[in-house]
C-alpha cells in the first residue's frame, strides 16, 4: 500500500527500495502495534513471585499492548508530530477559522507557577489570583461585545453555541414559552448552528440567502411567519460569505417583537473587535472563540475555549460557574447562588490556561491594538480579493470583511475545479483555504488571511493563485489534476475513505 | 399514464395515480460529487410537504432531500444503502422512496421537464 502511494518519480529514481517507504529523511510510520514484532519493552519489571489469585479468576495472558523500547516510542510520536501542519509552519488561510499567530508571550504567562501548577479543587482562598484573571477576562469580553453576562466555562466553539442556545431555552422555559420550538438560521450558517439547534430539541426553519449572499428582511419575514413558534435565530455576522449582514437591524427588530432571541455565532468576531459591539446590532447571546479571535492555540495546538456573552436579561439563565466579586474576594458562583441557571455544563471552570492566554493577548494589545488587529484582518482579505477578482469568479460584489469568497466558476469550462486549485496550492507549499464551504456557493474557496500575515506572504499566495488560474485558462488543466506531486501522499481516494473507513486496527495472524 | 415533475430543490417525481416515486436529478448529483451514503426513510412514515425525509452524503457535503408531497412512505429503495452510486441510474434503479399521496393538489406548484431544464439554465 505504502509503496503504491509513493511518488512515482521517487520510485523510479530510488535505487535502493527497502520496502519501508522511507525516502530522503522523510520516514513512513507504522502503528506502534506493528513495530518490532519481537518483545522489546522499554521497562523491565521483575516477575512477581508467589502471586495468588484471590478472586479465583486466572490472570490474563497477553494483553496486546505494544512491546516497544523508549526510543522507538519517542521517534514514533516525534515523527508523527512533524507531519502536522500548523500556523507555526506556514500560511494557513482557512476561511471562518481565524488561524492567527499565537504570541509566545501568552505561553510564558500561562506557565507561571501560580497559573500552571494549581488545581481546580483547591480552596478558593488559595487561587484568588487565578479567579481574578477570569473575572477580568469576563469584564473585558463583556465590554467588547456589549453583553455584560459572561460565562467562561464552555470548552470550545460548538460547546459555547450549545451553552448559548440552552440559555435561550432556559429563559423561554422559565417564562412559560414552551410553545417556542423553532430556530431560524440562514442557509449560509456554520454547520454547527443547525446541529446545535437540533441538539437542543429545536426544529429548524431556514432563511434563504442565495441570490444576495446576505439575509434580506423579506426572506426573514417569510421564515418568521407570525413568529409565535420562534424561539430564536442563529446567525454568524459577518457571515460565512465574508459579508456583514447589512439588514440585521430591521431583522432583529422583527425577531425581538416576536419574542425571539438573537444568538450570534462569534466565529467571525475577528472582523469586528473594537469597531462595533454585537449588542449594538441586537445580539442577545454570542459565543466567542478565544482560540480564534484572541489567539489561543487551536488546530491541534491546544484545546478550544468558547465563552458566552449574554444580555443582562439573559444573565440569570446562563450556566454556572461564573466568577463574581464579593466583599471576601473572588468567588465561583454555584447553582445555590443563582437558582435560575440552566446548570453546569463542564466539570470544572473551563479551559483556564486559555483564559490566561486570551487575557494576555488582550492586555498586551490594548484597546487600540485590538481595533487595529480587526482592521488589518479586513484589509488583508480585501487586498487578496482585489488582486484575484480578475482571475477567479466572485459570487458577491465586495468589499468583504475579514475573509473573501471566490469560486471555480470561471475555471470550470477548462475542467479545473476548486479541488485542483487546493491541491496545486499544496504542491506549491501553501496550505489551501477552506474549500466547498459555504455550501450555498458552488465550488467555494473561502480565504481568511488574518492580520498575522505580511504583504510578502500575501503576495506569494496571490502569485501562485494567479498562476493556477492562468494555467487553467491556457488549457493546461490536466497538469493541475496531477497535483500534488512532491508530497509523501498524493491525492487520496476520498470516496473510498468515506465508503470503507478503517476505524480500528486488528492483529493479523 | 405517468408524469414527471421537478422541484427547485432538484428532486424528481414520477407520479402514477396517487403514488409518487422520488429521486434526485442529475444536476443535484453533479453538484454533490461522489456519493458515499444515502440515509433512507422508514416504511410507513408520514411525511409532510417540505419535510426532509432522506439524506444524501457525498465526499463534499451532506444534503437533505425534501419531499414535495404529503403522504405515507410505502416503498424504500434499500439497494441504495449498499450502493449509493445507484442514485445516478435515475428512474428504474435510482429512486429513493415511494410516497402514497394524500392529495394531488400539491402537484400544482411543481415544474415539468421543460420548465425544470429552463430553471437549471438560470443557475449557470
Amino acid at each position: 500500500m505504502i509503496a503504491e502511494l509513493k511518488m512515482d518519480q521517487a520510485m523510479s529514481e530510488q535505487q535502493n527500495d527497502f520496502g519501508d517507504g522511507n525516502v530522503g529523511l522523510h520516514y513512513e510510520e507504522s502503528l506502534l502495534w506493528e513495530k518490532e514484532a519481537g518483545d522489546h519493552p522499554g521497562v523491565d519489571l521483575p516477575t512477581p513471585k508467589g502471586l495468588k489469585s484471590r478472586t479465583g479468576v486466572a490472570a490474563r495472558g497477553e494483553i496486546g499492548l505494544p512491546q516497544v523500547s523508549e526510543p522507538t516510542v519517542v521517534r514514533h510520536f516525534v515523527r508523527l508530530s512533524t507531519w502536522n501542519y500548523s500556523i507555526d509552519s506556514g500560511f494557513f488561510p482557512l476561511g471562518s477559522c481565524t488561524m492567527k499567530h499565537n504570541p509566545r508571550l501568552n505561553e510564558k504567562v500561562a506557565r507561571f507557577a501560580g497559573f500552571g501548577n494549581i488545581h481546580p479543587m483547591q480552596p478558593e482562598s488559595t487561587i484568588q489570583g487565578a479567579l481574578r484573571v477570569m473575572h477580568e477576562l469576563q469584564g473585558i469580553l463583556g465590554e467588547l461585545t456589549g453583553l455584560p453576562g459572561v460565562c467562561l466555562s464552555p470548552a470550545a466553539g460548538a460547546h459555547g453555541e450549545l451553552a448559548g442556545l440552552m440559555t435561550i431555552r432556559r429563559a423561554h422555559e422559565l417564562k412559560g414559552n414552551a410553545h417556542k420550538t423553532v430556530i431560524l438560521t440562514p442557509d449560509s450558517s456554520h454547520g454547527t448552528n443547525p446541529a446545535t439547534a437540533a441538539m437542543c430539541g429545536y426544529t429548524l426553519r431556514v432563511i434563504p440567502t442565495k441570490e444576495t449572499g446576505r439575509m434580506t428582511v423579506e426572506a426573514f419575514k417569510e421564515a418568521l411567519g407570525d413568529g409565535h413558534d420562534v424561539a430564536g435565530m442563529m446567525v454568524t455576522n459577518p457571515n460565512t460569505c465574508g459579508l456583514f449582514e447589512s439588514e440585521i437591524l430591521p431583522i432583529v427588530d422583527l425577531l425581538h417583537k416576536a419574542g425571539g432571541y438573537f444568538y450570534c455565532d462569534g466565529a467571525n468576531f475577528n472582523a469586528l473587535v473594537g469597531t462595533i459591539r454585537p449588542a449594538d446590532f441586537g445580539v442577545d447571546v454570542m459565543h466567542i472563540n478565544l482560540h480564534k479571535t484572541f489567539s489561543t492555540p487551536h488546530g491541534g495546538g491546544g484545546p478550544g475555549s468558547g465563552p458566552i456573552c449574554v444580555t443582562e436579561e439573559l444573565a440569570p439563565y446562563m450556566p454556572v460557574p461564573t466568577v463574581v466579586k464579593t466583599k471576601d474576594g473572588f468567588h465561583l458562583e454555584t447553582e445555590d447562588d443563582r437558582p435560575t441557571t440552566l446548570g453546569r455544563l463542564k466539570g470544572f471552570n473551563g479551559q483556564f490556561g486559555m483564559h490566561v492566554r486570551a487575557l494576555t493577548y488582550i492586555m498586551s494589545h490594548g484597546a487600540d491594538g485590538l481595533k487595529q488587529v480587526s482592521e488589518d484582518a479586513v484589509l488583508n482579505a480585501n487586498y487578496i480579493l482585489s488582486q484575484l477578482k480578475g482571475d477567479y469568479s466572485v459570487p458577491f460584489e465586495g468589499p468583504c470583511m475579514h475573509e473573501c469568497l471566490l469560486t471555480e466558476k470561471s475555471l470550470k469550462e477548462n475542467g479545473v475545479t476548486t479541488l485542483d486549485v487546493a491541491k496545486t496550492l499544496v504542491e506549491n507549499g501553501i496550505h489551501p483555504m477552506t474549500v466547498y464551504f459555504p455550501l450555498v456557493v458552488q465550488g467555494a474557496m473561502l480565504i481568511e488571511p488574518t492580520e498575522t500575515e505580511s504583504k510578502e506572504t500575501l503576495d506569494r499566495f496571490i502569485k501562485v493563485m494567479k498562476w493556477i488560474a492562468a494555467e487553467a485558462k491556457a488549457g493546461r488543466g490536466s497538469v493541475l489534476h496531477e497535483n500534488p506531486k512532491s508530497t509523501p501522499r498524493r491525492r487520496l481516494d476520498e470516496v473510498k475513505a468515506a465508503r470503507e473507513p478503517k476505524l480500528r486496527w486488528k492483529k493479523s495472524n | 399514464m405517468s408524469t414527471m415533475k421537478f422541484t427547485k430543490d432538484h428532486e424528481w417525481l414520477k407520479v402514477e395515480g396517487d403514488i409518487a416515486v422520488i429521486g434526485i436529478t442529475d444536476y443535484a448529483q453533479n453538484a454533490l460529487g461522489d456519493l458515499v451514503y444515502v440515509e433512507l426513510p422508514k416504511m410507513g412514515r408520514q411525511v409532510k410537504k417540505g419535510e426532509h425525509f432522506a439524506v444524501v452524503e457525498s465526499v463534499k457535503t451532506a444534503a437533505e432531500v425534501y419531499t414535495p408531497v404529503t403522504g405515507e412512505v410505502v416503498g424504500v429503495n434499500d439497494n441504495l444503502s449498499g450502493d449509493p452510486e445507484l442514485l445516478k441510474k435515475g428512474l428504474d434503479e435510482g429512486w429513493i422512496a415511494k410516497i402514497k399521496m394524500t392529495s394531488s393538489d400539491e402537484m400544482a406548484g411543481l415544474m415539468d421537464q421543460a420548465a425544470y431544464d429552463a430553471f437549471v439554465k438560470t443557475l449557470g
